[in-house]
């Protein structure tokens, strides 16, 4: 009733704004690599090659020279960023520092590899990159399509692997990669259509369910598996693979080119789509009722948008796009085994998460973390020092940070995992 | 309802006004009964039906995404589109659209504004743009005073007149008088679902409000005049915020003396729930002193507060004061379950714990099958009575009741006050908070009234309603004339007559009184 006129109290920050908090990380950071890296980086070149070999164009510098300059570069970024520079300054600022700083890393762990090896191509790591992001990039967009109509999509990795067996499967009966692909999409409808009916209709809890969901889709895949597809694999579990597409033009770009325009159709599917959601989700219609019902059903409803039949169609499109995910391995990689999928989809989730529930944001999350993946596999193939378990352990930490709020404002649509009630 | 007319549709909290027009507005389905527009009957399913009919509603909570422009909102469910079945969005009609309705309306809201850092004076405005360009033609504004200050409220009547002068009809439900007598055409007043009447705003707020209220009751409660001690609870410049971070209590001077009963009387939200809660040490204290008996207790545990010998009756009953799913017996023992001789070591002792219950339940009168009945299946009256039981089975130095008769019937609301005035009369301190203006005058011996945060006034019980009343409204005695001029008139001068509205409210009378029998 009465509202006293007296303003909201001020939270004052003091001195340690969240930006200068992140110049004194990334100083820290810098002042390590530059000291640590560039003391442990030997004087041999370290060469990072435009191709696929040893051989060809490349970047190279200075191991020990390059540790420090990038190291420096980094610890200037965050001294810029403690001396108090103007806020939006900051997500370039963090960029760059966190790019000198893995640079950094990378002068040190090259020039320090044994000879013969002290090199990286460019090529592989970007493609190593894409590929493993792939499988995010899908299931993370599965997430942002259900989470950004209000339901919690935990079931992303029994999507994914009900995907990628029904894909191998009905590829192997049909031979043909394209009702494979159909397959793997209906069957990650399937996955959702059981997580749309319980949350939605009789309003059972979406995390539990997801859960349980993915459960299901370890112990049916895994039975199927074990009975029918080891029974007779060239029956039932030898599906063809898309080809390798090159596209005109953009194949011939340095690097990129290679890396990313000779590939399957996955992978520009998976790109398409980022795009095709970005921009539906934020300029029209569909998108626009989407996230109202995320983020107050209760007014989408008293507008006359159908707040349910809006959630059962994203939960589903949802399971489609997370079926194509699966089916990335299965109709262009491996054939199926059993738990394939083996917590791609809770990295997925991840993802979203680190995305901050944008298509966009879910894409450059996907692909960091398939570049601490991709790294991981370098470092062991040049017989570098640091365990491979220790990027492993990166996105998850990255997540963490990003989730507890320490990399912006992380906030998920406002009614997710909230059943709505009419009435 | 005519075109062009305002209505104002009057009842107290509760009384079915909300229910009624989200009947109207196709969110509930009626039971019985049917609407007629132009003389046809309507039939609802949904509020796209209510909209397609020219019925428009702004809620008490605002349906507004927080997270959207207010183009966004406006559009959301009426979306103009392009490019065929991919449906982009034309946010630039959008944007005109809402340009053109807050133009002709006087409506000033940016349509790129995000909702959520608008105050709440502009996004009820965006409300009312949303349903205008839906080409409304009949507006229901639910409690639309309720959340404003009194600018907001005096920029909002000025809309309601310039959307009447448009020929559009409104539905105005408020329970405070003086807007309705500001603008209403006509007047509808509901009680307990039913019309009990219609009115002119030309009705007298007497009038007005018995028809809201019923037959008022004078609660009387029998007692000696009191025998005042040394001071028991001292407040002193107390500065506490609500959940919002907003300052509730600004500057708070309070004593309560042994064997007296202090009387907190004011509109609610003026700060009373934060005072209560500061004091039991369940709201961070910001600035101040409480103090209980010589020894300053701000900053200590609730847990302490209650061993000082404080007893606690807690305004939401369901919410703070008992545990639904526990017995009888086990709610009258939350506050020593783990002392002796109920508890001893880790073991609660249930024999004394039920033996005690049979007692308390005989003393104090509690209707209820057994000891150990879930207390929620108990009436509201006898749910009242084991808390006063069991804060007042202590030895008390202060008893603090918030609201203890809400919700109560009359018999329990006797034994209730009785019991109140006996502990004063062994000498404890009373400090009794209530919303309801009987209750606070039968049974305080002082009453201090407070408005937005601060007690602006400290009188006798023998004071005269209307005063009282108007120093809940925030009018000292000295500006009364002033303000009561302006409920009348239209155009006095400003500052009174933003008070206006306000001094409505304290004029309903106890509900609980007669309605419950």
């Amino acid at each position: 009733m009465a509202v006293p006129d007296v303003a909201v109290a001020q939270v004052d920050e003091g001195f340690w704004t969240r930006t200068r908090k992140m110049g004194a990380v990334l100083l820290a950071l810098g002042v390590i690599s530059t000291v640590l890296f560039g003391a442990l980086a030997t004087d041999q070149q370290a060469r990072f090659t435009l191709s696929e070999t040893e051989g060809g164009a490349a970047l190279e510098i200075n191991g020990t020279i390059g540790a420090i300059l990038f190291g420096v570069i980094t610890a200037a970024a965050g001294a810029a960023l403690l001396a108090g520079v103007p806020k939006r300054w900051l997500t370039v600022l963090l960029g760059v520092g966190l790019v000198g700083f893995v640079l950094s890393f990378l002068c040190w762990q090259v020039s320090a590899a044994p000879e013969g090896r002290n090199f990286m191509p460019m090529v592989n790591m970007v493609r190593g990159t894409f590929i493993l992001a792939l499988p995010l990039i899908f299931g993370a967009l599965a997430g942002v399509l259900c989470e950004r109509s209000g339901v919690v999509n935990v079931a992303i990795e029994g999507q994914l692997l009900m995907g990628a067996f029904s894909g191998a499967l009905f590829g192997s009966l049909s031979g043909s990669v394209w009702v494979g692909l159909v397959a793997a999409a209906i069957g990650g409808a399937f996955i959702s259509l059981l997580l749309a009916v319980f949350a939605i209709r009789y309003l059972v809890d979406q995390v539990v369910m997801g859960i349980v969901l993915n459960l299901l889709a370890v112990g049916v895949t895994g039975f199927l598996y074990e009975r029918l597809m080891q029974t007779d694999a060239q029956k039932y579990n030898s599906a063809p693979r898309f080809g390798t597409w090159e596209i005109p033009l953009l194949s011939d770009i340095p690097v990129l080119g290679p890396a990313l325009f000779r590939s399957n159709l996955f992978l520009y599917l998976g790109l398409l789509l980022v795009l095709v959601i970005h921009i539906a989700l934020f300029r029209t219609r569909w998108g626009l009722r989407t996230r109202a019902v995320g983020e107050h059903p209760t007014a989408a409803d008293t507008l006359g948008v159908k707040v349910l039949r809006v959630r059962y169609r994203n939960v589903l499109l949802a399971g489609v796009v997370a079926g194509i995910g699966g089916a990335s391995y299965t109709l262009a990689l491996y054939s199926f085994t059993k738990n394939m999928i083996g917590g791609k989809g809770f990295i997925a989730l991840a993802a979203l998460i680190f995305g901050r529930w944008s298509p966009t944001g879910a894409l450059l999350a996907a692909l960091f973390f398939g570049f601490a993946d991709q790294l991981g596999t370098y470092l062991g193939a040049i017989g570098s020092g640091i365990p491979s378990q220790f990027l492993a352990m990166l996105p998850y930490l990255a997540t963490m940070l990003a989730v507890a709020g320490l990399v912006g404002r992380v906030r998920a649509p406002a009614a997710d995992g909230k059943p709505y009630i009419k009435g | 309802m005519e075109p062009g007319e305002i209505h104002a549709l009057l009842g107290e909290n509760g009384a079915g006004k909300s229910t009624l027009m989200n009947v109207l507005y196709g969110l509930y389905h009626p039971d019985e009964g049917e609407i007629l527009v132009d003389g046809a009957p309507l039939r609802l399913k949904g509020p796209s039906d209510a909209i397609a009919a020219g019925i428009g509603m702004v809620h008490q909570h605002f349906m507004l995404v927080p997270v959207f422009t207010v183009a966004e909102n406006v559009m959301l469910g009426a979306e103009q589109v392009r490019g065929g079945i991919a449906g982009f969005l034309d946010r630039r009609r959008a944007r005109r659209e809402v340009a053109e309705v807050s133009q002709r309306y006087n409506l000033r809201v940016d349509p790129d504004a995000v909702i959520e850092d608008l105050p709440v004076g502009i996004q009820q405005r965006v409300e009312i743009v949303k349903a205008l360009t839906r080409d409304v033609d009949l507006l229901i504004l639910d409690e639309p005073t309720a959340v404003l200050t009194p600018q907001e409220t005096e920029e909002l009547l000025a809309v309601m007149r310039s959307l009447k002068a448009a020929g559009k009809s409104i539905v105005f439900i408020t329970h405070k008088l003086g807007e309705v007598k500001a603008i209403a055409d006509r007047i509808t007043v509901i009680r307990r679902g039913r019309t009990v009447g219609t009115a002119s705003p030309t009705a007298s707020r007497d009038e007005l409000a018995s028809l809201m209220v019923g037959r008022s009751v004078r609660l009387t409660v029998d007692k000696q005049p009191a025998a005042a001690g040394r001071p028991i609870l001292e407040v002193a410049g107390l500065v506490v915020d609500d959940d919002r971070q907003v300052r509730a209590v600004d500057g708070v001077d309070l004593t309560v003396h042994a064997g007296e009963v202090l009387g907190v009387a004011g509109v609610q939200g003026n700060g009373q729930t934060e005072l209560i809660e500061a004091i039991m040490g369940l709201r961070p204290v910001l600035a101040g002193t409480v103090t209980l008996d010589g020894e300053q207790v701000n900053g200590w545990s609730t847990k302490k507060v209650l061993r000082a010998g404080v007893g606690y009756v807690p305004e939401d009953r369901s919410v703070d004061g008992l545990v639904k799913e526990f017995s009888v017996a086990e709610n009258l023992v939350l506050d020593i379950y783990d002392r002796p001789p109920f508890g001893r070591g880790l073991s609660l002792q249930p024999d004394a714990i039920a033996s005690s219950a049979r007692e308390r339940i005989a003393q104090f009168d509690v209707r209820t099958p057994s000891a150990d009945a879930p207390v929620g299946t108990l009436s509201g009256g006898n749910q009242q009575k084991v808390i006063v039981a069991r804060e007042l089975s202590r030895p008390l130095k202060l008893f603090i009741a918030a609201q203890p008769t809400r919700g109560v019937d009359v018999g329990s609301i006797e034994f209730i006050h009785s019991r109140v005035i006996r502990e004063r009369d062994v000498g404890t301190a009373v400090l009794v908070v209530s919303s309801e203006l009987d209750e606070v005058i039968g049974l305080a011996d002082r009453i201090a009234v407070m408005y937005r945060g601060r007690v602006i006034g400290i009188v006798g019980p023998d004071t005269p309603r209307e005063e009282i009343g108007l120093l809940m409204a925030g009018i000292t005695p000295d500006a009364a004339p002033a303000a009561e001029s302006a409920v009348g008139a239209a155009s006095p001068a400003p500052k009174a007559q933003r008070r206006a509205p306000d001094a409505a409210t304290p004029a309903p009378v106890g509900p609980g009184s007669e309605d419950e029998t």
